[in-house]
């Protein structure tokens, strides 16, 4: 129902659904501003433990920013028409999103084991709290890889506007989610 | 009713210069539209779910409202029994064995809590730009329904759900929230701190974040639909007011709500999973608690980074409602319309620089108290730019005094009575003697609790006709608007006295203070007021649904003579508002008695040698 609505209204360069999404996006930005700007506060303010991150965390930074690459070149197979290429990479994409994840939660555990608990610093709180509401996040991405997938595999491989654009939604997301990490790892490093 | 000199073929203007956008009318067998249940309950047309929103907000109201008469008897009336709302109140009034029944002290804070929460939220907000947005972002901007209706119907239902749980909360036996609509820790934040901390903290908490979700989604549903689906013709510079104002308030709540729930995330960690952002160095019943290093006033902050803009979320939509409401009904173009918008933007840019205003007496460095006295400061001058263009809108104008036109001018009074109190609650060192106490009561009760609650009305009346295709009871209308305006200053005006001899806020009772016992009458006056008033709010109540369906019966499309496309629909909405071609707009929405001639719609192209827009 609604994508028939913005179909038939639709007359304008910008792509409705797109349009939502970056405003969506800017309303994550901001949820991960408000944290960030207390965890500066917090850390101004004294009594804060004082650690490295696990190099787990650098691992998966590296996975993450590899998977957007492999999506990347999956939504271009899609455009060339090269079906195997498009299909291929999607799940790799998809395996990618799946290992940063499981790497997120090793490096909760490593945290752990350096004796950065969850509750008695609030700067562990901090660090806890910043890192699973990204993976949370990402779990999103991934839901929508999943359904991406699904129309991959149960639909005819066909090339059109439509799929086009759904594909390119959820590339805009994992993108973000991709550079939101990047930004969250530097903020943490920097900050220490 | 408007004598209208000039009138215009709607339809032949659309079907020739209208917009073929190939809608196909689903009248028959349309798939969502057809049953009860998917027209009126689970609906995703934007007319209906402006509707849900309006009564929704309308229930909520009354909660509020009937809540405010409990704790206001407290306080005017504290001798006497209120054994007579043990049938409703149960067991939070206590009956001693003379008979005497009194109001118990954590309820008399869950009512103030409670009373917050509704309002600010249900009510104004979700009530208030819920409504409005849905009803006229696309019927103004001649589209056919919200950029994504599924997306919108769901801000509907979170709203819902939303207030059912906060609802259920009311029926706890620990009772509802308690702590202050604001929620600052360590009440909040410590479900032993007090009886309302406990289940009513979380179920608070619950509430606020599917409301959070109803705020997001709503918003960007508004701010696509007018950035990607204005007809041919609609221009940025062309948007009526109102719906500059939805848009610039969907943008406000989209970056100030998140920075709320992030807040929220960390004050829930703190409740069930034992982390200390908000908590340090706590004492409970002689017990030192184990939780420290964390600041109460960072919670204060993320809380303001959201509440202060919120302020500005409740009153930009009603100052839309009320530029576009002066401007129809005193047949002039609104004074300034540039300026308008300019003085919209730069309040909404500014709301989100002034947040630690609200805690000057916090503990907040005075320095930096600096910085945010000279922003608020500044928030006059946009403020007192649209003051002056209604006053002037008004002036020389063919002003008809009916309804919507009398709640929009007491909306300039109120705005102007309850803003001019913030110049003076804008500074660092007043607010030393004035925080917390009545003084401040005062102020945003007028600024923005009654000056939004006129807008809404301006509001409601003026699109009652857009919404039911009938007309609210003008008499009815009449004796609501004198009996709010009177009784709201006899409620607010003697506020201000007994807030700067310092009576502080949110005290159950004053009986053990010898400096404020001499209110005692004020205080009866005030409670008395609230009582009138609350029923003078019936009266508008029963105009409202015995209107829904024995209300006067539209009998031309455009009944005030407006501009805007919203009254070239057909009397009897349909889905996709238009029944053939899209309307093209030709001119900017306020030409009124331009070139001799009474009003022009935006349909209405240019003549030749006319000079449009402004």
């Amino acid at each position: 129902m609604d994508t028939i609505i913005i179909e038939e209204n639709k007359r304008k360069g910008i792509n409705p659904q797109k349009f939502a999404l970056w405003i969506g996006m800017a309303s994550i930005i901001m949820m991960f501003t408000g944290w960030t700007s207390a965890y500066i506060v917090k850390n101004a303010a004294g009594n804060w433990l004082e650690f490295g991150l696990p190099n787990m965390f650098y691992a998966s930074t590296v996975t993450i920013i590899l998977s957007s690459f492999v999506l990347h070149l999956s939504y271009i197979g899609y455009k060339k028409q090269r079906e195997l290429m498009y299909k291929g990479l999607l799940v790799l994409a998809f395996v990618l999103g799946v290992t940063f994840i499981v790497m997120q939660y090793q490096g909760w555990m490593q945290l752990f084991g350096m004796g950065v608990d969850f509750k008695a610093n609030v700067a562990g709180s901090f660090t806890y709290l910043i890192t699973a509401a990204h993976a949370v996040h990402v779990l999103g991405g991934i839901a929508a890889l999943i359904v991406a997938m699904i129309h991959a595999f149960s639909l005819k491989f066909r090339y059109t506007e439509k799929r086009k654009n759904r594909f390119e939604l959820v590339l805009q997301y994992w993108h973000f989610v991709d550079i939101l990490w990047i930004y969250l790892l530097l903020f943490m490093l920097n900050t220490k | 009713m408007a004598n209208i000199a000039t009138t215009y073929n709607d339809d032949l203007l659309i079907q020739e210069h209208g917009l073929n956008d190939h809608f196909h009318d689903h009248h028959h067998g349309d798939k969502y539209q057809s049953g009860f249940i998917s027209h009126y309950i689970f609906s995703m047309d934007h007319k209906i779910i402006a509707r849900q929103f309006l009564i929704t907000g309308i229930i909520w109201a009354i909660i509020g409202a009937a809540m405010s008469v409990v704790f206001r008897l407290q306080l005017g009336f504290p001798e006497e029994s209120l054994a007579w709302l043990k049938p409703v109140l149960g067991k939070w009034i206590v009956i001693d064995p003379t008979g005497m029944g009194t109001l118990a002290p954590e309820f008399y804070y869950a009512l103030v809590t409670m009373h917050g929460t509704i309002l600010v939220f249900f009510v104004l907000t979700a009530g208030l730009s819920g409504t409005f947005s849905n009803l006229l972002i696309p019927l103004q901007l001649g589209a056919r329904d919200m950029a994504s209706p599924f997306l919108n119907m769901l801000s509907y239902w979170f709203f819902f759900m939303a207030g059912i749980v906060m609802f259920y909360s009311l029926f706890l036996s620990t009772g509802p929230f308690s702590g202050g609509w604001t929620a600052y820790p360590p009440l909040s934040a410590l479900p032993q701190a007090s009886t309302g901390s406990g289940t009513g903290m979380t179920l608070w908490l619950v509430s606020l974040t599917l409301f959070v979700v109803s705020v997001l989604l709503g918003g960007i549903n508004y701010i696509t639909t007018v950035l990607n689906l204005r007809t041919k013709g609609m221009s940025l510079w062309r948007m009526p007011l109102t719906i500059w104002a939805f848009f610039i308030t969907a943008i406000i709540g989209v970056l100030s709500f998140p920075v709320l729930a992030s807040g929220f995330f960390m004050l829930m960690m703190d409740r069930g999973l034992g982390t200390s952002f908000f908590l340090s160095e706590i004492f409970i019943e002689g017990q030192a608690l184990d939780r420290v290093g964390g600041s109460p006033v960072l919670y204060q902050h993320l809380f303001w980074f959201l509440g202060h803009p919120e302020v500005y979320i409740i009153i930009l939509p009603a100052m839309g409602l009320v530029s576009e409401v002066l401007a129809v009904h005193s047949r002039k173009p609104v004074f300034g319309y540039r300026a308008m918008v300019y003085s919209m933007l730069a309040i909404g840019f500014l709301s989100f620089i002034v947040w630690a205003h609200h805690m000057f007496m916090s503990g907040v460095n005075p320095f930096i108290s600096n910085f945010f006295v000279v922003f608020t400061l500044i928030i006059a001058v946009p403020s007192a730019v649209k003051v002056f263009n209604w006053i002037t809108t008004l002036y020389g104008g063919n002003i008809r005094l009916n309804t919507p036109m009398l709640f929009s001018i007491g909306f300039v009074s109120m705005f102007i009575s309850g803003g001019l109190t913030g110049v003076f609650l804008g500074n660092s060192t007043i607010d030393i003697q004035m925080h917390d106490t009545y003084f401040v009561v005062a102020h945003f009760h007028i600024v923005m609790g009654v000056a939004a609650f006129f807008g809404m009305f301006a509001g409601i009346y003026h699109w009652y006709p857009k919404m039911y295709s009938r007309f609210m009871n003008e008499t009815l209308g009449k004796i609501h608007f004198w009996g709010t305006i009177i009784g709201a200053y006899a409620i607010f005006w003697p506020m201000h006295f007994i807030g700067m001899a310092g009576v502080p806020r949110r005290y159950y009772s004053f009986d053990t203070f010898d400096a404020f016992k001499h209110f005692s009458g004020m205080n009866q006056f005030i409670t008395i007021a609230a009582i009138l008033v609350f029923f003078v709010q019936l009266i508008f109540v029963i105009n409202f649904f015995y209107s829904i369906w024995k209300g006067k019966k539209m009998t031309t499309k455009n009944p005030w003579g407006a501009t805007t496309l919203e009254w070239t629909t057909p009397i009897e909405p349909i889905h996709g508002n238009w029944p053939g071609n899209l309307p093209a707009v030709h001119r900017w929405a306020y030409d009124y008695n331009k070139d001799e001639r009474e009003f022009i719609p935006q349909i209405v192209p240019l003549e030749e040698g006319e000079v449009g827009d402004h």
